[in-house]
């Protein structure tokens, strides 16, 4: 493929040098914008003042007035210099580098390329990471401790534990083996896409949501009234008690993992009726000339076919399981035993501003997921030894 | 709810042709499949049909019964959401939701598409340990980090603004950004940077005009993602973004309503409808290429 060169020099050099150099400066003037609290109202006050609509701009200085319209402001540079801007850096150092002589540049121009996503995944995840581990074993003064851990085996955590450990083998195990099922039911029938797509459609929805949507499913109401909530509307008209789903415990952990389950469920579906269609029909034919029944060619050849991509779907979800936060926090914030680590170190942090415990906790999951990053890695390397 | 048929994969792979029962066999099976599509669709149907429905009803009887009699006057009302959007300050949040993640998509995308083609295609010193890094990097969870950012932030004040959270969402983003668009970029063929450089490209002139065209539907898959994921937060959101009136994004808002508004379902379930509308419509439209993510993400066989 032909890749257009303009080499004109002298003018267009000129043209570049300076409009890089303007560029550069509206970069530095986004950013200070960015950093001043106050920065959108701020910008906004001085275009009224400039425009002569000083009232306007007192409004705004003030807290009042075109707020929404100094936020937009805001969005509309931070996109300008956070695009912009990446692609000046990469485009202007690229060019600054492709000056040097080529051994240089070669050994240069990579860095530019990964620079700013290294820095950033230093900054966000490779530091913290650390200083979280550090910060478990220190108490609030700074001392060498290990009673953060050590609180761990309190009863009230114990039941925490279990409560994750709940979580991680219904939730998973919930979603994969009902992901399996419908994938291999739906296969079966004419409208396999309308019935997909249902499944499908939760997982665009938010947990908050979903908890609202499912609070509203678990709703109770005194003995005697019209039960407004579906779950206890049944119960009651199959002539039961209503039962106040989310603050009886233990069921009320079970009807929050139905919450994730209803969640999940479609994307352990896509993924693995994806491998089911993968799986050769001629397979499937010669099973069934050996006398193999249906529902043996499903869990004695397709199942066994896919097992590659059980798996995947299986440690994808636990992960989710395992870091469980929003469930929790918003339909009962974990008060009637059914807390979890992800909530309890949210309210660890910011409740009762023990951040060496909020550490210990963050720490806990980490080592929870760790099985998980070595499946990852060494997935990765094979596929690196055999490309 | 309603969801239009969109096929959700391609047929052109090879099909269990010989699978389908006859007809009368076939009935339980379609029995199964309609209570399981029931049990999926009632939670947000009765959530949908609430948020419409006058609150002297709610309390006195079940959504169900509304259907029953559709054409029962004063029975429907859309001011539960004009309630939620003016004075319980959804309509606030939802600005500051599009405000949060526009940038938070679109920033991580272009970072991680310069370092997936370096890491792919631009041979350095210690690509393969960094990569690997980013693999590992895949999975830590967020709440490793939120300690000490939260002091970085507080220190240089950050916590409560757009920038930070735009920043924390770039970091938090970038390892399944550089993994995916790795997948995409290392796949496209030899063939087309060998002659490109025999042309005398150099490598900004290969990413700009070769690679980023052909790796739009990865580019995509990501962004849908990515959208997903920051609008739906409300981890990240509460930690970094705090409840302040004028920066708190939907689901903030969504949480603090449950906390102010507890028993009053029209508003609860008019505010949860307001969260989901952007995500529910973003899905549908372009679930073909989610699907094309999702499975170019996890299914590694």
């Amino acid at each position: 493929m032909a890749v257009a060169r303009t080499e004109d020099p002298g003018l267009s050099r000129v043209i570049l040098l300076i409009a890089g150099l303007i560029a550069v400066g509206l970069c530095g003037a986004g950013i200070l914008v960015l950093l001043d609290p106050q920065g959108g109202p701020n910008l906004l006050a001085s275009i009224y003042d400039a425009l002569g609509n000083s009232s306007g701009a007192n409004d705004l200085r003030n807290g009042t007035g075109d707020q929404l319209f100094a936020k937009i402001l805001l969005a509309v540079i931070a996109l300008l210099v956070g695009v912009g801007g990446i692609w000046l850096l990469f485009i202007g150092v690229g060019a600054l580098v492709s000056q040097l002589p080529p051994k240089w540049r070669d050994r240069i121009l990579p860095w530019v390329f990964v620079g700013p996503a290294l820095v950033l995944l230093s900054v966000f995840l490779v530091y913290p990471a650390a200083g979280t581990i550090i910060r478990s074993f220190m108490d609030n003064s700074g001392q060498v401790t290990l009673r953060n851990y050590a609180v761990m085996s309190d009863p009230e955590f114990v039941g925490i534990l279990r409560n994750n450990v709940l979580w991680l083998v219904i939730g998973t195990a919930g979603s994969v083996l009902l992901g399996l099922i419908f994938a291999g039911l739906f296969d079966r029938v004419r409208r396999e896409s309308l019935a997909k797509t249902i499944v499908f459609l939760p997982l665009a929805i938010s947990l908050v949501g979903a908890s609202v949507i499912w609070g509203f499913v678990y709703a109770w109401q005194p003995p005697g009234t019209p039960q407004i909530g579906l779950l206890n509307a049944v119960v009651v008209g199959l002539g039961g008690q209503p039962i106040p789903w989310l603050t009886t415990s233990p069921i009320n952990v079970f009807c929050e993992i139905v919450i994730l389950v209803w969640l999940q469920t479609g994307f352990a579906m896509v993924v693995l009726s994806a491998s089911i269609k993968g799986v050769s029909s001629e397979v499937i034919e010669a099973a069934r000339l050996d006398g193999a029944s249906e529902r043996q060619i499903f869990t004695r050849v397709i199942v066994p076919m896919i097992r590659g991509s059980i798996i995947t779907v299986s440690t994808t979800i636990a992960i989710v399981t395992i870091k469980i936060f929003d469930i929790v926090y918003v339909t009962t914030g974990g008060r009637f035993n059914d807390d979890v680590v992800a909530n309890r170190m949210f309210h660890e942090i910011f409740q009762f501003f023990d951040d060496g415990r909020g550490a210990a906790l963050a720490t806990l999951l980490f080592v929870a997921v760790l099985p998980v990053m070595f499946i990852n890695l060494r997935n990765f390397r094979r596929q690196q030894r055999e490309a | 709810m309603s969801a239009p048929a969109q096929p959700i994969e391609s047929k052109s792979v090879p099909r269990v042709a010989a699978w389908r029962p006859p007809f009368l066999r076939s009935l339980p099976l379609r029995l199964t499949v309609f209570f399981i599509c029931a049990v999926w669709t009632l939670p947000t149907l009765g959530l949908l049909v609430t948020s419409v429905r006058n609150p002297a009803n709610i309390t006195s009887s079940g959504w169900w019964t509304a259907l029953l009699h559709p054409f029962e006057p004063n029975q429907w009302t859309l001011s539960n959401y004009a309630t939620v959007i003016s004075s319980d300050g959804m309509g606030s949040a939802f600005i500051n939701s599009l405000i949060v993640t526009i940038p938070s998509t679109v920033i991580p995308i272009t970072i991680a598409a310069f370092a997936a083609y370096a890491f792919a295609w631009v041979p350095f010193r210690g690509r393969g340990i960094l990569f690997t890094i980013v693999v590992g990097l895949l999975v830590v969870p967020i709440q490793m980090s939120l300690i000490p950012i939260l002091q970085i932030y507080s220190a240089g004040n950050l916590y409560g603004s757009f920038l930070g959270i735009w920043l924390a969402h770039t970091g938090f983003g970038l390892p399944l950004a550089i993994f995916l668009l790795y997948n995409f970029i290392s796949q496209l063929p030899r063939d087309l940077f060998e002659s490109a450089s025999i042309d005398g490209a150099s490598h900004l002139q290969i990413f700009t005009r070769i690679v980023l065209p052909l790796s739009i539907p990865a580019l995509g898959a990501f962004a849908i993602f990515q959208f997903l994921w920051v609008w739906n937060d409300l981890l990240v959101a509460l930690v970094f973004l705090g409840p302040g009136a004028e920066v708190r994004v939907l689901p903030t808002a969504l949480y603090q309503l449950i906390g102010s508004r507890g028993g009053s379902w029209h508003l609860l379930t008019a505010g949860a409808f307001l969260t989901m509308v952007v995500p529910l419509i973003v899905f549908i439209v372009l679930q073909r290429a989610f699907v094309r993510g999702i499975l170019a993400g996890s299914v590694k066989s």
